[in-house]
């Protein structure tokens, strides 16, 4: 059951490229978030903007005694929402309504993890990194972005021993190119009796390439999408996407509660 | 002081003047975990034709100064399905149930009405003449003064359940239609759906919802709202239910006052789910203040002239 709450701004720390990380205090939120779930973000106590912006829940803060405390959203100033959010200073609050939306499934051994990110599709794997060491997971991080920019806060994967592939369009770091190709070139790699499990976030089309990889491969994924979304509690069915149904048809599901994560093999792409 | 919020919509008592609009709330039981769904003068449903439908492709919604735009295109689980898999749970929770009827024939609202009237807990009917998304049925006949009469009176002989047209504000003189509708047997109105709108990317020309057209909501329509309610109000003697980006407790009492019996809530839960228990603190503290015991006594009580 999600909760509606007044988070404090600890800190915004803002990056190149129009990216900021904010710090929030919300311990009742946090202790109940899971990987891969979502938070509604209300930018502004106006009515500009009026809706709330879904935001993953990227790092999970802890106390000295380790229970949750807060978490830290991955922004990139785009319209106004995001631009409130990348000018807040701290002290500044906003009410965040969560956790939301189904989390990934945690992969166990031998099963290893790929999770493939592009720019804040980052998100979600921040706390799915930790989770799958936890359980023993070997896992890599696929990250991809048009420029060196779009590619940060690594120190969140390093220490939880997750290999790290880069790429970036224009190849100031990393392999030149979409991340799409080192994952295409690790799927040719592994041999088929390595149980691999794929994660993605991001933009549409790299998760339409990732799930569309994944099954030419034969391998499992699980994508975590991000649509115009009204009110995240699937209230207003404006978030949806086509997924397939049982009987060979098709239907529109609410990326809300139904997501954001998805079975790559049940999203139809339109 | 304890005060009594209570309202009398025809044959219905509410336990509050507040419900939830329709298409805003989904079937309710999305809700049900963070709201106490019983606790609300009524459930308004999403609306259901006799069979599913999909809807229009994404993207559905935009967001427009104070307000959004949908077109949603009336996505459902049909009435069967609705009875089925979900009237349990709002019939175990003990909401009061109403369900909008849609239909792109009147023989379609008079079936999917049947069907409600057999079914147990469904408290009234709301009809769907208003809604600006769908191409064929529903806003053809809220548009046409003889088609809001048809179809009012064809659910009026098919049921006896209280009914509620929901009306357009896609019309020169709403009232006219407001007449209609309590003409043709109408328990009560509910107004206003959506108004006809649209919003376009410059940069690539094209209109931000895939559907072109959609209905703008929230804030933004509310003093039109509040006229038309007025407006209403004056002319009929049936319950009117007041609609239009209400946000909080004295944009629900702006309504009362012009004349609305009820009120429904819809934008402003999308922001704000937990909005309910707000808004009726809001009221009972508004009651005390003013020394008034009955919500219903607000009801059409606006001074006019000089004070």
């Amino acid at each position: 059951m999600p909760v509606d709450v007044e988070a404090v701004v600890l800190s915004n720390t803002r990056l190149p490229g129009g990216y900021s990380v904010l710090e929030l205090r919300a311990p009742e939120l946090a202790s109940l978030a899971e990987p891969g779930q979502f938070v509604m973000v209300r930018a502004s106590h106006c009515d500009a903007p009026l809706l709330r912006r879904p935001y993953s829940i990227f790092d999970l803060v802890r106390d000295a005694d380790g229970r949750a405390s807060g978490f830290t959203l991955l922004n990139k100033r785009v319209g106004v929402g995001s631009g409130l959010l990348y000018e807040a200073a701290p002290g500044a609050r906003f009410c965040c309504l969560g956790p939301l939306g189904r989390p990934f499934t945690l992969a166990a051994p031998p099963v290893e993890a790929w999770m493939v990110a592009g720019g804040v599709g980052l998100a979600p794997f921040a706390t799915l990194a930790p989770a799958l060491a936890g359980r023993g997971v070997a896992a890599t991080l696929f990250y991809g972005g048009r420029t060196s920019a779009d590619i940060f806060c690594l120190d969140r994967f390093e220490p939880h021993g997750v290999r790290v592939v880069i790429a970036t369009e224009d190849g100031s770091l990393g392999e030149r190119g979409r991340v799409t190709l080192p994952l295409q070139a690790a799927l040719e790699a592994v041999p088929p009796e390595r149980p691999v499990m794929i994660y993605a976030c991001g933009p549409e089309p790299m998760l339409k390439a990732v799930g569309e990889l994944a099954a030419r491969f034969g391998r499992p994924s699980e994508l975590s999408l991000e649509r115009h979304m009204g009110c995240g509690m699937g209230g207003c069915y404006s978030c949806v996407v086509r997924v397939r149904t049982p009987d060979g048809g098709s239907r529109y599901a609410r990326t809300c509660i139904e997501g954001p994560v998805l079975r790559g093999d049940e999203v139809l792409w339109e | 002081m304890g005060v009594d919020l209570s309202v009398q919509l025809g044959p219905l008592r509410l336990r509050t003047p507040l419900m939830s609009a329709s298409g805003c709330f989904g079937y309710g039981v999305e809700y049900a975990g963070a709201v106490d769904l019983a606790s609300l003068g009524a459930v308004v449903v999403k609306g259901l034709f006799l069979n599913e439908r999909d809807g229009h492709p994404p993207p559905r919604i935009v967001e427009t100064p104070a307000g959004m735009l949908n077109a949603i295109g009336l996505q459902g689980i049909g009435v069967h399905r609705f009875v089925r898999e979900k009237m349990p749970e709002l019939r175990r929770i003990g909401a009061t149930v109403i369900v909008n009827v849609c239909g792109t024939t009147v023989e379609e609202y008079v079936e999917v009405s049947k069907v409600l009237s057999d079914t147990e807990g469904v408290a009234a009917l709301e009809l769907n003449i208003s809604c600006p998304n769908i191409k064929e049925g529903g806003i053809s006949f809220g548009c046409n003064l003889a088609g809001t009469h048809r179809v009012v009176s064809a659910v009026r002989r098919a049921t006896s359940l209280p009914i509620i047209p929901k009306l357009t504000p896609n019309v020169t003189d709403v009232a006219s239609f407001a007449a209609a509708a309590e003409e043709a047997g109408a328990d009560a109105v509910s107004l206003v759906n959506t108004f006809l709108a649209m919003a376009i990317d410059v940069e690539t020309r094209r209109p931000k919802l895939s559907n072109g057209m959609g209905g703008l909501s929230g804030p933004a329509i509310r003093p039109i709202a509040v006229r038309m309610v007025y407006e209403c109000a004056r002319i009929v003697k049936i319950p009117v239910i007041g609609i239009g980006g209400i946000a909080s407790a004295a944009d629900a009492l702006e309504f009362l006052i012009a004349g609305a019996t009820a009120v429904q809530v819809g934008t402003a839960n999308f922001v704000d789910p937990f909005i309910w228990g707000k808004l009726e603190a809001g009221l009972r503290s508004y009651l005390e203040r003013h020394g008034v015991s009955r919500v219903a006594d607000l009801v059409g009580s606006l001074q006019v002239g000089s004070s």
